[in-house]
């Protein structure tokens, strides 16, 4: 059988003596690369140890360390309301909530740095700007109706990013996503929760809820990222089955589970040109504004610079602790050394 | 008070011994009592707080309160991301214990816990002064925590053995809570006082800001004396030596003195609370404020 000699290659050759030569080097890259597109084919997981392509590991480093980084800057927004929550039971959840993206972000760098880049040097990256995160985190929490629109919306689009994600080729990331996804559920349930209790509520409440839904609506359907005819990347990402669906399918995917869900919380999406294409059989939505997209990720978004700065204050306050816990292990790790040396 | 060290923790707020399965708020070690719990009981008249145990009961939800309000404000600033999580997890703990403490001491006269903490003025808490103590930087969070933790360590444990059912409830679930918070702030302590120069300093001098409110705590009025009469809760000054061995025994191991500071005169259990309570509650409360009536 041609396949047997088509086995996992380990990403780094095993301890030599000496360097391998140019020719087992080529032998290595080219029988990692025929069990690499087996395992495609086969749409089997890629292991951290097994060898791939520079590019893929290129693209998966840079994917999920923005999906980590993009949990760490979107605390703050919900962060912004936890002291302010009206309601203590409303307080606990949205604690538990943004901890819990607070853990999202913790293994999320774990599956990263899987492949071969420490959580330290993706931190400095996100605040020297140099790596990106979610447009979305750019917009602020104006009221307490944000935060029911961004559970419900702002979530309700990851998930729809996310679960295709379970599926994902490298072993690591697919398994961090099914934990993530299944938190993520409660979370966009917790802010229909908050927006069907504020259309249900005063007026006054009713508005809020509304006019929160009307700012995170655009914001979110872009959250899937470009049109399918603008999205470079998206062809060889499906390649390499990380990305299942096209940015165009989720998005329209998602814009008829909102069109559901809205009529019973008794709002409104802000777009008038939302229909089932009965042609298609697919949802579609009005123009979105692209330009303000490519604004906000290019950096000039109504809170980039707060989000960055705040990330930046937090870790730099942070130092002298980090500092202090890495001396204390040096210091107990020397002790206990002597200690053994002395027995 | 009876001396039975954790006490039996699987009493039921409903009072009907031996009902647990008409109960849906039995407590047991593995069906720990909500909140939500507490708040149906009181609603069917199944648990109701002698005035006494409700002023009680007050003073500890919100001293829970206030320093779930102060340590939330770390989640998305803290040292490390496993800090975001673990200081989360403490001021969601506490949280718990307010809404539980409150539920219960609202059942005196109908109001909920949510009246509780958004529609009461500053003079009507009941917290001491160490719980409203600012943040400060992580060593001062972290002194204050550690006091925090070992004394209600101390007094949780004693209320599992509270002739208050309701009380020895919630007390159950929160010592086993409140243990953990103990471990988490005197790991923290070790480090910064053994870590660097700059983090022993910081430690240092974090005790020495928050030591003067830790008198407060253990100080015995006559509330305290009714309810220790009672068997419903002990006398504050009864947990001191406990507090003073235990926390002793870790600034010990960390080179630390107990701070030669002067107590405060406090007065939160009182209402007479410090220039801080007033921004706390303030900010807690904007909303509850602003749309009076409204539910959420």
């Amino acid at each position: 059988m041609a396949s047997q000699t088509l086995q996992s290659v380990p990403a780094e050759p095993s301890p030599v003596r000496h360097e391998p030569s140019p020719e087992d080097a080529a032998r290595r890259d080219a029988e990692g690369q025929a069990y690499f597109d087996k395992v495609m084919a086969e749409d089997s997981r890629i292991e951290p140890r097994d060898w791939m392509p520079p590019a893929y590991r290129k693209t998966l480093l840079r994917q999920i360390s923005q999906h980590a980084h993009s949990e760490i800057i979107g605390m703050q927004p919900e962060a912004n309301w936890i002291s302010r929550a009206p309601s203590l039971k409303r307080k606990a959840i949205l604690m538990a909530k943004v901890q819990d993206e607070a853990g999202h972000g913790l293994y999320l760098y774990s599956a990263a740095e899987t492949l071969g880049q420490p959580r330290d040097q993706m931190m400095q990256d996100l605040m020297d700007g140099k790596a990106k995160y979610s447009s979305i985190f750019n917009y602020p929490a104006r009221t307490w109706a944000d935060m029911g629109a961004i559970g419900w919306m702002v979530d309700g689009a990851a998930i729809a990013n996310q679960v295709p994600l379970c599926r994902a080729s490298f072993g690591p990331y697919g398994r961090a996503m099914v934990r993530v996804c299944k938190e993520e559920s409660f979370h966009q349930r917790q802010g229909f929760e908050i927006l069907l209790e504020l259309s249900h509520g005063t007026p006054e409440q009713k508005q809020m809820a509304q006019d929160a839904v009307n700012r995170w609506y655009a914001p979110a359907l872009m959250m899937f990222g470009p049109p399918d005819d603008d999205s470079p990347n998206s062809k060889q990402s499906m390649a390499w089955n990380i990305k299942r669906f096209s940015n165009d399918e989720l998005r329209n995917r998602f814009v008829g589970m909102m069109m559901e869900q809205v009529k019973v919380l008794g709002l409104t999406l802000p777009d008038k040109d939302i229909r089932f294409n009965e042609e298609t059989k697919k949802w579609e939505h009005g123009p979105l504004d692209w330009a303000e997209f490519h604004e906000v990720l290019a950096g000039r978004g109504p809170c980039n610079a707060q989000r960055l700065e705040r990330r930046r204050e937090a870790h730099q306050n942070g130092a002298w602790v980090r500092e202090a816990a890495a001396a204390y292990a040096e210091k107990q790790a020397k002790k206990q050394a002597e200690k053994e040396f002395a027995a | 008070m009876h001396d039975g060290g954790h006490g039996d923790i699987s009493v039921g707020v409903s009072g009907a011994a031996g009902d647990s399965g008409a109960s849906a708020t039995r407590i047991t070690p593995g069906n720990a009592l909500r909140p939500e719990d507490i708040a149906l009981a009181v609603s069917r008249g199944a648990a109701k707080p002698s005035e006494d145990v409700a002023e009680f009961a007050l003073r500890l939800g919100d001293d829970a309160l206030i320093l779930a309000q102060r340590l939330g404000h770390w989640i998305s600033r803290a040292p490390e991301l496993e800090e975001d999580v673990a200081l989360g997890n403490i001021a969601l703990d506490e949280l718990g214990h307010a809404r539980s403490l409150l539920s219960y001491a609202g059942g005196l006269d109908g109001r909920s816990e949510d009246d509780l903490a958004y529609l009461r003025r500053e003079h009507e808490f009941r917290s001491a002064a160490l719980f409203e103590q600012p943040n400060g930087d992580f060593a001062v969070t972290i002194a204050r925590q550690f006091v925090v933790s070992y004394y209600q360590f101390e007094l949780y444990r004693r209320l599992t053995s509270s002739t208050d059912s309701t009380l020895a409830g919630i007390a159950a679930k929160a010592v086993k809570e409140v243990d953990y918070h103990r471990d988490h702030s005197a790991q923290w302590v070790l480090r910064l006082a053994l870590g660097t120069d700059e983090s022993r300093r910081r430690m240092i001098h974090a005790f020495k800001v928050i030591w003067p409110y830790v008198d407060e705590l253990f100080r015995d009025d006559e509330l305290t004396g009714r309810l220790s009469e009672a068997g419903a809760a002990p006398q504050p000054s009864s947990l001191r030596e406990d507090f003073d061995r235990l926390t002793g025994e870790v600034l010990a191991e960390a080179e630390l003195e107990v701070p030669n500071v002067q107590p405060t005169p406090g007065g939160g259990r009182r209402g007479l609370h410090s220039e801080h309570l007033g921004y706390i509650l303030a900010e807690m409360q904007v909303l509850a404020r602003e749309y009076p009536g409204a539910s959420w």
